[in-house]
């Protein structure tokens, strides 16, 4: 996966350069090996997934991407550069959006202002012109708002919008986690199990979401996934993961008949 | 009107004003307990340090000078200079947004993820620590607080007089109220309004109030915690140093000015150990409660009743009330 061409799927989108790469990764717990010598790339505006069983370092992974965890060893290119160790808020400010497995949102303020945080990078006018609301900072509010509104609208929100968060059940926090994370534009959208613990409407309903915002926002998703079947309709290529290895890596029809994949899934038949 | 009910107004609105001054310091306590979750036992003596640091620059006193004097057998005290009380404030306000940086980068850096009961001890410590600090820094002497050294007449200086003869006009009696709680007051007002408008529009505000709800998901969104700490703790200075003139000019700057802290514990248990408007009606309630209690069932019991009713009161809003009246209500989901 070296070529470096922008090309156009067959439904018409296209897909970029790389924007971010992965170079021989390995994460280390004391002596526990959670990935071992990974590498892989994301190219601009596809859908990228991480699949694999439990345990087998994908979160990991997601959190080397997002600067919560610091690997020992390799190294992350990101927009052409190689990446320095960065605390996770400084890798927000570059651009790199994410969500959690366990949902991390603000339970005491609405949905709303759990948006609103998300264009934090976007807000630069003085601390008096904001308090006092005048100049740049009504202007860049008033912006910020419209912004948030439309992401609101497309995730089908706007009936909860000022609800605090805390009082809304599972499904709903999924999304206004994701309407967080969307609202900060990101270049890179990172989303850790966007469909654990739903039913099967939820899970259609976060596809197509994400599917959308890929296709109208152009944002490029890297996703971490456990249902095969949602994963291979949605990304444009897949990384497979076992025991912190990987085992395979490409479109989701060269990884559905990788033997590899096969005996990971389905266990392998010792005779 | 009957002279007694006057009277009683009288010490209703003089309950109020110095129900300001507590509710000032009640705000500290609360922004830093919004903001880290850390209940900050040293609030009162910042008071008592930005109040000294105040006076120290503003008569141009030499800092540590008993240790100077004492190391180099020198006989140095003044810089021989005054300083503007403008200037000197926007000074101290410095010092306290060092004070902050200092506290986080060498204190709660090393115990982030601790224990509440951890970190209150930590503030415990730096209480003894500061109040240590600041006597070897200004020494310990009784100190007058002047805010209005070279302006000439910053308080409202008259407003007292005015409100006596109106009342006399109106009632046949005229009410004292001092100059300094008039201004206390006002300042007060100026200050919550500012603190609103800066956690509810700003993005540091915003930020603040992410940071005290999640630490994790404040970090994906690009908040630095150690930054938004420092700002917290910053806030909470200024806060202090507002309530350390306040109170300073009034009684002077004196170490019995860290106990003025004992006096907000609770106004927080009224107000809530979370809510700023809280804080704000827990001070003057209690302001105007012991100074009401003291006039009516005062002379019944003896009087000295303005040492205990406070405490009382937090007793029984422990038992029937216990997140205040305005605190978020404590929800277990099981």
């Amino acid at each position: 996966m070296t070529a470096q061409e922008s090309y156009v799927t067959e439904d018409g989108r296209t897909i970029g350069p790389t924007v971010m790469e992965m170079k021989n990764i390995t994460l280390r717990f004391g002596g526990v090996k959670a990935i071992t010598d990974i590498s892989f790339d994301i190219r601009e505006g596809e859908i990228r997934a991480i699949i694999g069983p439990n345990g087998a370092g994908k979160s990991s992974m997601l959190n080397v991407i997002s600067g919560f965890y610091v690997p020992q060893e390799g190294q992350v290119w990101y927009k052409g550069k190689r990446r320095p160790p960065m605390k996770p808020y400084q890798v927000a400010e570059q651009g790199i959006a994410r969500t959690f497995q366990n949902i991390a949102l603000f339970e005491g303020m609405t949905v709303l202002d759990n948006v609103m945080t998300g264009r934090i990078r976007q807000m630069n006018a003085g601390l008096f012109s904001q308090a006092m609301w005048f100049g740049k900072a009504e202007k860049e509010e008033i912006e910020n708002r419209e912004a948030v509104e439309k992401i609101i609208d497309f995730l089908e929100i706007q009936a909860i919008r000022k609800t605090p968060v805390g009082r809304l059940p599972y499904g709903l926090k999924k999304r206004v986690e994701l309407a967080r994370a969307l609202a900060a534009e990101p270049s890179i959208l990172l989303l850790d199990e966007p469909m654990a613990g739903m039913n099967v409407e939820e899970k259609e309903d976060m596809s197509r979401f994400i599917l959308d915002m890929n296709d109208e926002f152009g944002t490029t998703i890297a996703l971490i996934e456990h249902d095969m079947g949602v994963v291979m309709d949605l990304s444009d290529r897949v990384v497979v993961m076992d025991y912190g290895k990987k085992i395979g890596d490409g479109t989701p029809d060269e990884v559905r008949n990788n033997q590899a994949v096969i005996d990971a899934y389905l266990g392998v038949a010792h005779d | 009107m009957p002279e007694q009910l006057a009277f009683a107004i009288e010490v209703f609105l003089n309950g109020l004003m110095s129900g300001v001054l507590y509710a000032l310091v009640a705000l500290g306590f609360v922004l830093i307990y919004k903001a880290s979750g850390i209940f900050n036992f040293a609030q009162g003596v910042m008071a008592l340090f930005a109040a000294m640091t105040l006076v120290g620059i503003q008569n141009g006193q030499v800092p540590f000078s008993h240790l100077i004097n004492a190391a180099l057998g020198t006989q140095i005290h003044h810089f021989g200079w005054h300083i503007h009380s403008v200037l000197a404030i926007t000074l101290t306000v410095g010092v306290m947004i060092l004070l902050a940086w200092a506290i986080q980068r060498f204190v709660f850096r090393h115990l982030v993820g601790q224990e509440p009961i951890i970190l209150f001890m930590a503030t415990i410590g730096l209480a003894y620590f500061l109040e240590g600090f600041a006597d070897l820094m200004w020494g310990s002497e009784i100190k007058k607080l002047d805010v209005c050294l070279m302006a000439d007449a910053c308080l409202p200086q008259g407003i007292n007089l005015a409100i006596d003869e109106i009342t006399f006009g109106w009632f046949g009696y005229g009410f004292f109220i001092d100059n300094l709680d008039i201004t206390a007051t006002i300042v007060a007002a100026i200050l919550v309004v500012a603190l609103v408008a800066f956690s509810q529009y700003t993005k540091q505000g915003r930020a603040m109030r992410a940071v005290a709800d999640d630490h994790q998901a404040a970090l994906s969104v690009g908040i630095s915690l150690n930054f938004i700490w420092v700002l917290v703790w910053s806030v909470a200075g200024f806060v202090a140093l507002v309530a350390g003139i306040m109170w300073g000019a009034k009684s002077g700057v004196q170490f019995s000015l860290s106990l003025i802290a004992l006096k907000a514990l609770p106004v927080l248990m009224l107000g809530g150990f979370t809510s700023i408007p809280g804080a704000i009606v827990g001070g003057l309630i209690i302001g105007v409660g012991e100074k009401l209690f003291e006039f009516w069932v005062g002379p019944l019991v003896g009087g000295a009743t303005e040492n205990w009713f406070a405490y009382v009161l937090a007793l029984l809003f422990l038992v029937f009330r216990p997140q205040g009246l305005f605190g978020e209500k404590i929800i277990e989901r099981v």
